[in-house]
């Protein structure tokens, strides 16, 4: 059973953003890491790079698949996990100490259009 | 196939001062490449004699598994037999020397092949014209593409820039698409794995230049809807592509022209024969309806009034996409099978595998997950193994058949099912060989109840184990400098 | 009545149609609209016997002449080894596929490990693709990465030196992939090294793909260039025929970010236009962006050093809708005749190849001049083993005497003149291998003294 951590929003595609004041940090999901397999390599955006909610931000690669990635929330990245550069398979480890990229929100009523812990854990149960 | 692993690579091998070439002696000594022009870099081609990389290479061989060696029911591929003789005509030595920029009177024989295999081409599928220039499968896909949105920019239609691709098609359509510049719009499979008409009503509208399927599907089931489907979409502007990967089964029956298809391509390497070469050369020629024939790509190849051929360039061409006229040796195979084959054999040959395939399909059904149940065609999926209770997936399927010298089928393919094995038998195979590959099939299933370790863990008759594809991710090698 | 390609027995069908629930044939397709069935025979010939078509081939060979190859333009005349075409017909290469199943497939997969290393060393790249179909596509492949990479320019410069045959390659993948290409002039022959750099400091070009040595077999100097490139942000691309690179300062050496071309002249016969096979190698933090299929080392679970395709997931059947290309397979057995070949000649082989070509090509360039009625196209420019010369003879006229006596002699360049491409009058371009003997080539003057 994927790990749902209370106090996060989820995306459907199954990125979270943790918000911690004006910023947010984003990974994805347990689930998707379960789903993806084995990460090999996180293509990242760079700092100062514009995001969008629902808009695509990147890609996680696995040995049986790429997926993009989909920012849950608007705004612009402040910092990069450099750390998955090299060790892309810390999101294997723990999806959610490892978020990808942090963000400063532009809009945080954009939150309200994301899931609950709750609403997420029946999303994957589905 | 020999279960000894080789594994040398010829480097290796190599040894200064050996010499596996000879040419003749230099006549004009006098000239010498000045060394301001010349490449200063040392370089690791190696040295070896005739025979090392004789038996270099034939030892390599014995690691490799072919149509030839047995069994190969790899889905959506058509791995049927390959004939010899194709490669006789494919190695001619009237045509193996030909300059591609020879003037025409020069290359009246090629250009008659050429030729004659458009107008065959065309008969079998339906279609006014071909050309033989794309070089595989996707570029054929990439080219028809580019026709269908040539004839709207040359209609001043400019709006329309998506493309509408059933979610069960092929991996390569909506990658065609994307390279061609064109938005790709899912439609959804119904619950039997048929186009859903009922959600592909809404998304058309004068923004669609069309729309790309494949028949039968890539679940091996044909699509009955498709007179209203093409209906549908001409009515809205669009044009429809025929994916001719699944070609084969429709031989002797009907033809994608017929169906309301308006651009296809085929795939010589999978219906007419010519061998897949361990991933290529291929060839996708593309055909169109009448109205289409000048948009094709150049150069093209006519004959003219008085029987000679030429080769034309057309101002309303998309454009070219080869340098010269493609792969021309494997049009050369490919015409010597539809040569061999004729109208009396193509009359039988979708129907022949198509019996191949359901006897699988039926003989197997009660071991293996069938999620569409009735006739198939040329192909079908199992979704993994019935009893799922022992966690054996369908790539332990797939690696424990390696161990009983067949070929995997396509797995994980198509997305629709979790854990997809796709079985296409092609009409050459014999029923004792099919027969074979059931007892196994069953074999298996029964192995994976009583002793699953042994499957999770295969192959093990094979020249090597299971291979690490993690680590060569994660550590790549990709030339021998990383073993230095 | 049988046919050979056709296994099953009257008796095997019969048995089959019961399990598969059906009584004829006919039936299996039970489902299709009866108006969609052809209900007729194709309009096609009947089936020939294994004679037959062996006579007709040799009747249709019987129409092609053979001619003693003097021509060029991106198909050369070089030699094969007898060893290639007994190798590449084992069936256990010929008949496989992809090699999806690594256990099976290491033959595959090792001779591809082995074309990638001897091409990424050729070229003085750190890696190279699995193999594509042709020169001209992997160009346009290396056009549309070179726009994916930069994200945000759509503007590709193309040196008007580039072979025509390539530039129109790539002109047609732009045009449907949203790519501006801009033509750079060309100055005596080569790339106008001025009107590049003008350009380039527009900051508008995600690259620049330029020839060496160029359609008119010119080697340029290419100093210069590929800081230009960088100092906009722009990946420096190189075409280059594959067999020159042994003996040409490399497009590593030349500092290019990648390399593509075709490998047609490493021994892979003419064939009236392929198969070829098309290379793509490039500097190693390019390889995720890199389009086709990679080859790369790892171990078995016993340990064993074996070779699997990897980096799948960057491919296009896998992100789909997302992809910058399309390519999903490789030239597989002519990426084995590429090895081979390489593995025969060797440093020294390759050595000699070029040696030979360059010093045959500038042996008749000098007997053409000398009979005065040739004159140098671009002079002072350093040419490889094809060239252009201008004459005062009718080059239509001079052509079909030279094919009346057996010989393909040159070609009539094709020229960009005010934005149209165009076969300028009064040019001949020739190019010469080691396949060329003295004698050949001074029957080729010969003739053309008495033109």
């Amino acid at each position: 059973m994927a790990k749902v951590i209370e106090g996060l929003f989820y995306a459907e595609s199954h990125e979270y953003v943790k918000v911690e004041g004006d910023f947010g940090y984003v990974g994805i999901t347990d689930y998707a890491q379960e789903q993806l397999g084995n990460v090999v390599y996180v293509d990242a955006p760079e700092v100062d790079d514009e995001v969008s909610q629902g808009e695509e931000f990147g890609a996680v690669e696995s040995v049986k698949a790429a997926s993009d990635l989909m920012s849950p929330v608007s705004g612009t990245v402040v910092e990069v996990n450099e750390a998955l550069a090299d060790s892309p398979e810390l999101i294997n480890e723990d999806a959610y100490a490892n978020w990808i990229i942090k963000v400063q929100l532009s809009d945080k009523s954009e939150l309200d259009n994301l899931m609950d812990a709750a609403a997420y854990t029946n999303l994957c149960a589905e | 196939m020999n279960n000894t692993f080789y594994g040398t690579l010829i480097f290796e091998l190599s040894k200064k001062g050996r010499k596996g070439y000879s040419l003749p002696a230099n006549e004009f000594k006098q000239y010498s490449i000045p060394a301001e022009i010349s490449r200063q870099s040392p370089t690791l081609l190696p040295e070896a004699d005739e025979q090392t990389v004789v038996r270099h290479y034939t030892n390599m061989s014995n690691n490799n598994f072919g149509v030839d060696t047995g069994f190969y029911p790899l889905g959506s591929c058509t791995m049927k037999y390959n004939p010899k003789i194709n490669e006789e005509s494919a190695s001619h030595p009237a045509f193996r020397g030909l300059h591609p920029l020879a003037p025409a009177c020069a290359v009246q024989g090629a250009l008659e092949v050429y030729y004659n295999t458009q107008k065959i081409l065309s008969e079998l599928g339906g279609m006014s014209e071909f050309t033989l220039n794309p070089f595989a499968g996707a570029h054929g896909e990439l080219t028809g593409l580019m026709i269908i949105r040539n004839y709207h920019i040359k209609r001043g239609d400019l709006k329309r820039t998506k493309i509408i691709i059933p979610d069960s098609a092929h991996g390569t359509n909506p990658a065609s698409a994307a390279v061609c510049g064109l938005e790709v719009v899912e439609v959804k499979s119904t619950a039997d794995g048929t186009v859903d008409v009922e959600d592909l009503k809404p998304l058309l509208g004068d923004d669609i230049a069309g729309m790309m399927m494949t028949n039968p599907n890539t679940l091996g089931i044909f699509e009955t809807k498709i007179p209203e489907i093409a209906k549908l979409v001409h009515e809205c502007g669009g044009l429809m592509y025929y994916d001719g990967a699944n070609l084969n089964p429709l031989l002797g029956v009907c033809r994608p022209g017929d169906m309301g298809f308006d651009v296809m391509h085929i795939n010589l390497h999978k219906t007419f024969s010519t061998p897949h070469g361990g991933g290529g050369p291929g060839a996708g020629p593309i055909g169109v309806r009448a109205g289409l024939e000048a948009y094709l790509p150049n150069p093209q190849v006519k004959k003219a009034d008085d029987g000679t051929f030429y080769v034309h360039c057309d101002k309303d061409s998309l454009g070219s996409i080869s340098a010269f006229f493609g792969n021309y040796a494997v049009v050369l195979r490919a015409y010597t099978f539809l040569l061999s084959a004729g109208k009396e054999n193509f009359a039988k040959m979708g129907s022949m595998a198509v019996l191949n395939a359901n006897y699988i399909k039926e003989s197997l059904k009660d071991c293996y997950e069938l999620p569409i149940q009735g006739l198939c065609k040329h192909e079908f999926v199992f979704n993994g193994l019935i009893d799922k209770s022992q966690h054996v997936t369908t790539l332990d399927v797939a690696k424990r058949l390696l161990d009983y010298g067949f070929h995997a089928p396509t797995i994980y393919f198509p997305l629709l099912f979790h854990e997809a094995l796709m079985i296409e038998p092609t009409e050459t195979e014999s029923k004792d060989t099919i027969d074979a590959f059931i007892e196994v099939m069953k074999k298996i299933a029964k192995e994976a109840a009583e002793d699953p370790e042994m499957v999770k863990t295969a192959p093990h008759c094979t020249p090597i184990t299971r291979v690490d594809d993690v680590k060569a991710v994660k550590e790549p090698k990709l030339t021998y400098k990383a073993y230095l | 009545m049988a046919y050979k390609y056709f296994p099953q027995t009257e008796e095997d069908i019969q048995q089959m149609l019961k399990v598969a629930g059906v009584q004829t044939l006919a039936d299996l397709y039970a489902e299709v609209p009866a108006e969609l069935k052809l209900n007729r025979d194709y309009n096609i010939p009947s089936e020939m016997s294994e004679l037959e078509i062996r006579n007709h081939f040799q009747a249709l060979g019987d129409k092609n002449k053979q001619l003693v190859c003097f021509a060029g333009g991106g198909a050369y005349d070089h030699y094969t080894p007898s060893v290639i075409n007994y190798i590449t017909q084992r069936s256990e290469f010929l008949t496989s596929y992809t090699p999806y199943q690594a256990e099976i497939s290491q033959g595959t997969l090792q001779y591809i490990f082995e074309y990638q290393t001897l091409m990424a060393d050729l070229t003085g790249m750190d890696i190279s693709n699995a193999s594509m179909y042709d020169g001209a596509t992997a160009t346009a492949e290396a056009m549309m990465m070179a726009v994916a990479n930069a994200k945000k320019k759509n503007k590709v410069l193309v040196s008007a030196a580039l072979n025509p045959a390539v530039i129109r390659v790539v002109e047609t993948y732009a045009k449907y992939h949203g790519v501006d290409i801009q033509l750079i002039p060309t100055l005596n022959g080569a790339t106008d090294k001025a009107a590049l750099e003008a350009e380039l400091q527009k900051g508008e070009s995600a690259g620049v793909i330029i020839g060496q040595p160029n359609y008119y077999g010119i080697v340029e100097d290419l100093t210069g260039v590929a800081d230009m490139c960088h100092a906009q942000k722009a990946l420096f691309i190189v075409n280059a025929p594959a067999s020159t690179l042994a003996a040409l300062k490399t497009p590593g050496e030349w500092g290019a970010d990648i390399a593509v071309g075709d490998a047609q002249s490493l021994g892979l016969p003419l064939s009236f236009g392929g198969p070829y096979l098309g290379y793509f190698c490039a500097k190693e933090a390019l390889v995720r962006k890199m389009p086709g299929r990679i080859v790369g080392g790892t171990t078995d679970h016993d340990g064993k050093r074996t070779f699997v395709l990897t980096m799948q997931a960057r491919e296009q059947h896998i992100r789909r809708q997302k992809a910058t290309s399309n390519i999903c397979s490789n030239q597989g057995i002519m990426t084995l005749m590429v090895t081979i070949y390489m593995s025969l000649m060797g440093p020294q082989g390759l050595k000699e190849v070029n040696e030979q070509s360059y010093a045959g090509a500038h042996y008749l360039y000098d007997e053409l001049l000398k009979t005065g009625k040739f004159t140098p196209a671009y002079e002072g420019q350093t040419f490889f083993n094809e060239f252009v010369v201008k004459t005062t003879l009718d080059v239509d006229k001079l052509q079909e005497k030279l094919l009346q006596n057996g010989i393909l002699g040159g070609l009539k360049p094709e020229a960009l003149v005010n934005g149209q491409w165009s076969t300028a009058d009064g040019q001949i371009m020739f190019a010469v291998t080691e396949q060329r003997s003295k004698a050949e080539i001074d029957k080729l003057v010969e003739l053309i003294k008495e033109a």
